[in-house]
């Protein structure tokens, strides 16, 4: 069995005690800092991409991806117990996991986030692992015009999962793309929106947008909020689900599963959009609908099943096709580029160790987080008590030296400080930042391969539609901008989000 | 005429704005054809993308049907402290070393709180320098700026 065989190669490299080792303290980084509230998996990593920086290419990944997952568990915490999700797809854990916490029963909604989650992980490591190659070899048959439909589709899929107006997110995306074009342009030389400063002709970073649209001007919000900012008390209960909960919970564990490990495969749906399906089926098929958002523990567990499963086939694309998924892989993406590593098909044959070690780093990452997580709520519940007047300092000098670290360079930090007055104005507006950060990402690699294409059928638009594989992705595009300019089903999205309140 | 979704409304100017400048900018790179882009040609045509779909959500914001949003008062005090606080940090690192300049960046955004006092705010910013000696300095192995310059 070849599955195996590579299984064993990637825990081979993952079960070495150094790289154990730095996969725990990244699940042990990332749920610190995931678990303060408002900070989620982007600015998690954004703020500890630097520290892999130094590590061997291998280790660096591995512990990449613990900080993922343990930002992820510790955003779910947050959002169970004081209803601050940190990050988007924890939007939906907050509506029965925060209700089954106020009902005395926190630890037992704590407790199925994780099983939830580790089951989801398991079997979507399992998919990722058995998928994964042939999927790259159809990422071989994709040429320029491929590419470029493809990244169409995965940014209407970041469409469909901001929550505001669409007009407004495509024009977040359009932005992103453009802010991506800023640098030197890779096909002529040419350094383009620099206004002569040198250190902009590298382009603007990712990591420094994340940190001023997300951290900064999240700050900024909470501040001006003052005495009504919401109060963190910890009360967390016996911790285990009872009979009756765990009956209710592990159809909608497998449910969210699959759902999430189809959607995690796509192209910038990730892992938000796939809790909101997870929780719209679930109240859709459920006897007694009417008690979600009471606290009902099929709601909990499925979207949060679902979320870890998406995150984790989310590396599918990242890994074959070298497309970022969200805005987490896409901070992968770039830790890869750091690393001298290519993302793409060739990532396979060429590395390995370094593709079945991260797969298998994965699975071990998820079982060190159930580890972690069960006995140390009550840990995490006192983190939380840090009164926000101490975290917030806290936060700005990390993400100060974050970004300096990023290219020891102060013009960095001065440039995030403007982002954060921009996220700032942006966050009176309603405009979201999520789809401008996969637009900054997608931007010149989509120019790329949009130019290639072009050049290859001499000018030719229609090489776009004439190709079966490119047609056939944005045929796919434009269906998913025909489901989301329903009216109906526009409707049932908002009130979806009405209900989040 | 009445603006009645007052946060579209202004999202769809800035959008606008932004689409076109960068629009115009990309005029003064060569354009190219179609089979031979030159670097002026993508960014030309995702600026007039950005303009005219901000044209549209400005337009739909003025529609009758629209919703009446406003859009919340900016607290400048806070802005003002927090993103000068960092400017500060970011101008002060080269001259002043990480040490001096944490410091600062910790002490001075302090004041964005509602419930600031001095005790804390420089308890905190002792104990935040102490972490990023050990945690980044020691631990990582950052390289800084340690000290100010006419020290060292």
């Amino acid at each position: 069995m070849e599955l195996f065989d590579n299984l064993m190669l990637g825990f081979s490299v993952a079960v070495t005690p150094e790289n154990l080792a730095y996969a725990l303290l990244g699940c042990i980084l990332g749920t610190l800092i995931g678990v303060l509230p408002g900070i989620g998996p982007v600015p998690t990593i954004a703020m500890l991409l630097p520290i892999t920086y130094v590590l061997p290419p291998v280790a660096g990944l591995i512990m990449l991806a613990g900080i993922y997952y343990g930002a992820q568990y510790g955003g779910s915490t947050t959002a169970i117990l004081v209803a601050l999700p940190g990050e988007t797809s924890a939007v939906v854990t907050v509506l029965d996991g925060h209700q089954m916490a106020r009902n005395g029963r926190a630890g037992a909604a704590l407790a199925i986030a994780a099983l939830g989650s580790f089951f989801a992980g398991c079997v979507a490591t399992i998919l990722l692992a058995a998928f994964a190659p042939p999927l790259a070899e159809v990422a071989f048959k994709f040429g320029p015009a491929e590419y470029f439909s493809l990244m169409v589709l995965g940014l209407v899929g970041a469409v469909v999962l901001a929550s505001g107006s669409l007009p407004k997110a495509i024009c977040m995306i359009l932005l992103g793309l453009l802010l991506g074009m800023v640098g030197t342009d890779v096909n002529s030389g040419v350094a383009r929106y620099d206004f002569g400063i040198p250190e902009l002709q590298d382009g603007i970073d990712f990591a420094v947008v994340a940190m001023g649209v997300f951290g900064f001007s999240e700050i900024m919000n909470n501040l001006e909020l003052g005495d009504q900012r919401v109060e963190i008390t910890g009360k967390v209960g016996s911790l285990y689900p009872n009979k009756q909960e765990f009956k209710e919970c592990w159809p909608a564990v497998i449910r969210g599963t699959a759902m999430g490990s189809c959607l995690g495969i796509l192209p910038g749906g990730g892992a938000v959009l796939s809790s909101f399906a997870s929780y719209t089926l679930e109240k859709k098929i459920s006897r007694n609908p009417e008690r979600f958002g009471k606290g009902h523990p099929a709601g909990l567990a499925g979207p949060e099943s679902a979320n870890n499963a998406a995150a984790q086939t989310s590396f599918i694309p990242l890994l074959t096709l070298g497309i970022p998924g969200n805005a987490v892989t896409a901070l992968m993406i770039g830790a890869m580029t750091i690393h001298n590593i290519q993302p793409g098909p060739q990532v396979m044959t060429s590395h390995p160790e370094l593709f079945w070690g991260l797969i298998a780093s994965m699975w071990i990452g998820n079982l060190m987080l159930v580890i972690l997580n069960l006995p140390l709520v009550g840990l995490w519940v006192k983190l939380l008590k840090v009164p926000y007047r101490l975290l917030f300092p806290a936060i700005l000098v990390f993400c100060t030296v974050g970004v300096y670290s990023l290219n020891y360079n102060v013009f960095d930090i001065l440039v995030t400080a403007a982002f954060g007055f921009v996220g700032y104005v942006w966050s009176k507006l309603r405009c979201e930042g999520a789809p401008l950060l996969l637009g900054l990402v997608l931007g010149p690699m989509m120019e790329e391969n949009f130019r290639r294409a072009l050049l290859l059928s001499r000018g030719d638009y229609t090489t776009f539609v004439t190709r079966p594989l490119s047609l056939s992705l944005l045929v796919l595009a434009a269906i998913l901008v025909v489901i989301v300019a329903l009216p109906s089903v526009k409707k049932k999205r908002d009130e979806t989000f009405v209900e989040e309140d | 005429m009445q603006i009645k979704n007052k946060q579209d409304f202004w999202s769809g100017i800035m959008f606008v704005v932004v689409g076109a400048a960068f629009s115009l900018g990309a005029t003064s790179y060569s354009m190219g054809t179609a089979a031979r882009m030159g670097p002026g040609y993508f960014p030309f045509w995702l600026g007039v993308c950005l303009s005219l779909l901000g044209a549209v959500v400005t337009l739909n914001s003025l529609s009758a049907k629209a919703e009446n949003t406003e859009i919340e008062k900016f607290n400048w005090k806070v802005v003002f402290v927090i993103i000068g606080a960092v400017v500060l940090c970011g101008l002060t690192l080269n001259s002043l070393g990480v040490y001096a300049s944490i410091f600062l960046l910790v002490v001075i955004s302090s004041f964005a709180s509602h419930e600031f006092s001095w005790p804390i705010a420089l308890g905190a910013a002792v104990f935040l320098v102490l972490f990023v000696w050990l945690a980044f300095i020691k631990g990582l192995g950052l390289v800084f700026p340690l000290w100010p310059s006419f020290l060292a």
